[in-house]
């Protein structure tokens, strides 16, 4: 490279927070200038961001970290501020930065009850600066700090701009994710005291790179059980995995459109970001003893969260569990361990970041319209908006898996992935779990299918039949969800485009005893709990 | 005795060599609180305009000669090692000054507007901090104790300042009556320290401690009234810093003293008394980790625990913030029940002096606040909260930043101030470390439960009989404010640039 690229992450991570310390300096009066600023800044991040990381990011070399940068931070911790992506973190990034323009746009010209936009928009920049910074950041405490500042924006999203019961949901959420990323950071300081050296020396670093290249050597099996056990709280309580996700459906129930759709874009793939960025490389001994109870959850989560959704009476909700099961293919793949699995699981990251935020794009519309998202009060879209209720059977379509969009490439290959799993992890067990998970797809397709017959077919019910309020998609809406639906379309035809950036990266990230051909490894290069020289035998 | 039989230098007083820099911090005090008496004195009520402005010089003052020893660096040792002065005792003086400081600017409209004494009001509050400035470079027995009731004494009488409340009757002498008895306690048990080692310089306690003093063989004959004596001397300071069981006067106390003096006793007494519990543990008990350690593990997931459980229930903020002070002492406490000899590259000191810093600047913040808010609402309730994001938009953000720096999230100061607790406790390593570890881990789910809950009022709940009319803060209090809220954001920001300052060693003296 001929010139110095080091900062852009930098920029990216802090320039919403500088728009919104702008914002906080002028007055609350105009409303026009605060949603101006807010917009120049999130749009001019994405496409700054987009063209920049785009054109610059070295494609043949995804599996290396870019635009590395790394100075002192807190010293006495020997913390530091090192930030870094590669082909898993970058479509991550680029989701991150094109939802935040799109959020801002659809809430244009309603913003939710109590209205106030300067603080609404200002707590949008600071979500937006959190999120980018997680997928940045290459030190476990940097990456800490970045995790916990979405705390608090979504917290007072929901709990100013949320629905009926917005002040139990929000604390729900807060506290919820607190005991997660409490647990966390105790494991995060473990490593740093536990990590040793080959030559017995204590390595003292929280660089996630350092730490992967460790990988775990020398710790006792216990103390990495542990560890890991305090990280999977952390980031299987984020993703929401089951039995932890039921603060997922009061949040998103509560939570403002935009707010849902932020929590269901990006911040459920913190979670699930932090298992492939930091738990499994750094300590796959442990993800391998791990992966079966992980898997169990995974598939647990996605019949559980079909099964939830049948039940379902309110269409946001109903939504939000089908974020539960959506997310257990997510780990199921990443549970499997193998590069296909992660790879499927990245995919599956980006396409339900889209796919769930159209839908609850969509959810937030029709509550915009009919004043409820009751089921069966609820019949008729087509009739009434018909192009919304189009768009509406597009994305449940994308959502239960349909062949040729995206949502199809990021549940099918995690299916599939379980079929093989990597060494170590029993191969009978996720063949069980396959089955299970394959049923799941049947179940989705059910929930949806049979939303979108109660929503948009039929014809309205008698109270909304005349109702004057009841019109068809604005130019706003056309203009926040049409990225998102050429986005569907693009990666459901041309799925290698994302496969390509993430896999060497993934495979970087893997344990070479994970994924290599049995064949090629002896026993004596693993150790046993990779249980190479019983298969090899 | 014979007096005649002693020799003559016994006898004659040699005063010992003062290294009067090193003391010229508590001398400008002194300087400084006696002229507001004299202006008192001479000008009666003319003066009395100018009597919380000359406070605020007076602490402000004191920092020249503490900046100046600070860039001298040298560390400092007077009377025998009675008296130290090294970077931990600077870096206390200056948080006793500045919150010392803070205190003023908060009272000086409270008390002007409340017709209080007021001349007398600003000399006991500097004498108060006068004793916290000894307590930090105290390193005897006889001087601990001494600067202890230096401080505590104005605060009994500062907490019954509201004269016709009852409330504040009954703070007082709630607060008089449970500190007396503390302290003859910890007298007590300073009395068998003496007795027991012969010496009343911590070290050389240290090391008496470490070998039976009568037999010189093995301690464990004498552990058990070793262990009653550092017990006795340790509930003293348990009681200053409202840890379990021993924090019973503080919700009371808190909710009838004035707001500012709650503010005070809140933070710089609570400091001091940390102060000197970390100079008895690290300097005379050091040795004896085997006593000390299981007492303050009980201590800290007690404290915390029960603090915290208890402040789920408050309807009142400020008693709310006297459980919460109880909880949080227990954080404090949680390093010293890993600290000993057996540690190796110890951060458990550096981590409670960070963790008083940063504590110092987000509790003064929300007595601030709710100084502030009270002034609208007359109320410390906390429907007093509601709402106040509609009347007073830059009040409700500085009680957000407050009371999430408090709960420990990040970006905000807090965060550092229990990481590092966490840095310390889980670096000893060790089942009962770790245990710890994961109660601090806990307690901060539930602690989070009730700081939410407030800043969920403040935020999403209407105002109370929807009276939107907004709050005319005083000058000295928006100071207050604005000092506190830059103090916490920073803290959390470049935490680095902060921990340069409290990672600090305690020089042994003596």
């Amino acid at each position: 490279m001929d010139y110095d690229n080091n900062w852009v992450l930098s920029v990216l991570t802090f320039a919403p927070l500088v728009g919104a310390l702008v914002m906080m300096a002028i007055p609350r009066g105009d409303d026009a200038i605060h949603k101006a600023i807010a917009l120049a800044v999130s749009g001019g991040l994405f496409l700054f961001g987009t063209f920049y990381l785009l054109t610059e990011f070295d494609f043949d070399n995804s599996g290396e970290m870019q635009f590395n940068y790394s100075t002192d931070w807190i010293n006495v911790i020997n913390s530091r501020y090192i930030v870094g992506i590669d082909g898993m973190a970058l479509p991550l990034i680029l989701l991150t930065l094109l939802v935040v323009p799109l959020c801002i746009i659809y809430s244009w010209d309603h913003f939710p009850e109590p209205h106030n936009p300067k603080a609404f928009l200002i707590l949008i920049l600071i979500l937006e600066t959190g999120m980018i910074g997680t997928f940045v950041a290459e030190d476990l405490i940097l990456f800490f700090v970045f995790f916990e500042v979405v705390l608090l924006p979504m917290f007072f999203m929901i709990a100013v701009w949320g629905g009926p019961d917005r002040r139990y949901a929000s604390l729900k959420f807060f506290l919820y994710t607190l005991f997660g990323s409490a647990l966390m950071i105790l494991a995060f300081l473990s490593l740093f005291f536990l990590a040793e050296g080959a030559d017995g020396t204590a390595l003292r670093t929280f660089d996630i790179q350092a730490l992967t290249d460790w990988g775990g050597a020398n710790l006792s099996r216990n103390a990495g059980l542990l560890i890991f056990g305090g990280m999977f709280m952390g980031f299987g309580i984020k993703v929401p995995m089951f039995p932890f996700h039921t603060w997922l459906p009061d949040a998103h129930t509560q939570a403002p459109t935009v707010g849902s759709v932020i929590l269901a874009a990006v911040l459920l793939k913190l979670g699930t970001y932090g298992f492939i960025r930091i738990a499994i490389p750094i300590l796959p001994e442990a993800a391998v003893e791990w992966a079966p109870w992980i898997g169990l959850l995974a598939v647990i989560g996605i019949i559980y969260g079909a099964l939830g959704c049948l039940a379902q009476t309110d269409m946001k909700r109903l939504i939000a569990f089908s974020s539960v099961a959506h997310m257990g293919f997510v780990m199921l793949g990443i549970s499997t361990l193998t590069t296909f699995g992660i790879n499927a699981a990245v995919f599956g990251m980006v396409a339900h970041g889209l796919i769930t935020g159209i839908l609850f794009f969509v959810a937030g519309s029709i509550k915009d319209r009919y004043h409820t998202l009751e089921i069966k009060r609820l019949g008729g879209l087509l009739l009434q908006a018909p192009r919304m209720g189009w768009i509406l059977g597009f994305a449940t379509m994308a959502s239960l898996g349909l062949p040729g969009l995206a949502g199809f490439w990021g549940e099918f290959p995690a299916i599939l992935s379980a079929y093989q799993p990597a060494n170590g992890v029993s191969t009978t067990l996720f063949r069980v779990y396959m089955v299970i998970a394959a049923v799941g797809t049947v179940l989705a397709a059910g929930y949806l299918l049979w939303l979108l017959q109660r929503t948009a077919f039929g014809t309205p019910s008698d109270e909304f039949v005349d109702d004057p309020h009841i019109h068809d998609a604005t130019k706003f809406e056309y203009v926040a969800w049409a990225p998102m639906l050429i986005l569907i379309v693009v990666l459901g035809v041309y799925p290698n485009f994302l496969f390509k950036t993430s896999d060497p990266a993934v495979e970087k990230s893997l344990h070479p005893c994970l994924i290599e051909d049995k064949a090629d490894l002896t026993a004596a290069d693993c150790p046993a709990v990779f249980d190479i020289e019983v298969a090899g035998g | 005795m014979d007096f005649a039989a002693l020799p003559l230098d016994v006898l004659a007083f040699n005063r010992p060599a003062i290294d009067w820099h090193a003391v010229a911090p508590e001398l400008v005090l002194l300087t400084f609180g006696a002229l507001l008496t004299l202006l008192d004195v001479i000008y009666l009520e003319r003066g009395r305009k100018l009597t919380s402005a000359l406070a605020g010089i007076a602490l402000l003052a004191t920092m020249v000669p503490i900046l100046t020893l600070a860039w001298d660096g040298a560390d400092r040792t007077l009377f025998n090692g009675a008296y130290v002065v090294d970077d931990f005792a600077l870096v206390m003086k200056a948080v006793f000054l500045l919150s010392g400081y803070v205190v003023v600017l908060l009272s000086t409209n409270y008390i002007a507007e409340g017709d209080y004494w007021e001349n007398e009001y600003y000399s006991l509050l500097i004498t108060s901090i006068l004793g916290m400035v000894v307590m930090a470079s105290a390193r005897d027995l006889i001087t601990i104790f001494v600067a202890f009731e230096l401080l505590s004494i104005p605060s009994y009488m500062l907490a019954t300042w509201k004269k016709r409340d009852l409330r504040s009757n009954e703070a007082g002498l709630k607060y008089y009556l449970m500190g007396v008895f503390a302290s003859a306690i910890m007298l007590y048990g300073m009395s068998v320290l003496f007795g027991l080692s012969g010496e009343t310089i911590l070290t050389r306690v240290n090391s008496a401690l470490s070998s039976d003093p009568l037999s010189g063989n093995a301690l464990s004959s004498s552990t058990p009234i070793i262990t009653m004596a550092i017990i006795f001397t340790i509930v003293g300071f348990a009681f200053k810093v409202s840890a379990f069981p021993f924090h019973n006067w503080a919700p009371d106390t808190y909710t009838g003293a004035p707001i500012p003096v709650t503010a005070f006793l809140a933070v710089a007494s609570k400091i001091a008394g940390f102060v000197a519990l970390v100079q008895l543990v690290y300097l005379g008990f050091y040795a004896r980790a085997d006593v000390f350690q299981p007492l303050m593990w009980i201590l800290a997931v007690s404290s915390m625990t029960i603090g915290n459980l208890i402040a789920l229930r408050q309807t009142d903020v400020v008693r709310l913030m006297a459980y919460s002070g109880v909880a949080q002492a227990g954080y404090i406490l949680a390093p010293l029940a890993v600290a000993g000899p057996e540690l190796e590259g110890d951060n458990t000191l550096s981590s409670i002096v960070a963790y008083l810093a940063i504590y110092a600047a987000m509790n003064l913040g929300v007595f601030a606040v709710i100084l502030a808010a009270a002034r609208k609402t007359r109320s410390t309730s906390v429907e007093s909260m509601n709402g106040m994001f509609h009347y007073a938009p830059g009040l409700a953000v500085a009680m957000t930043v407050f009371l999430f720096a408090l709960a420990g999230i990040p970006p905000l100061g807090g965060w550092f101030a229990k990481f590092e607790i966490f840095f310390a406790v889980i670096g000893a390593g060790g089942t009962w470390a770790v245990l710890l570890g994961v109660a601090i881990a806990l307690n901060s789910v539930i602690a989070l439960y009730y700081y939410a809950a407030i800043a969920r009022r403040i935020w999403a709940d209407d105002a109370p009989d929807g009276d939107l009319t907004p709050i005319r803060i005083p000058p000295s209090l928006n100071a207050a404010l604005v000092l506190t809220v830059v103090t916490t954001l920073v803290f959390g920001f470049l935490p680095g640039a902060v921990s340069h300052f409290t990672d600090v060693t305690l020089l042994a003296g003596g």
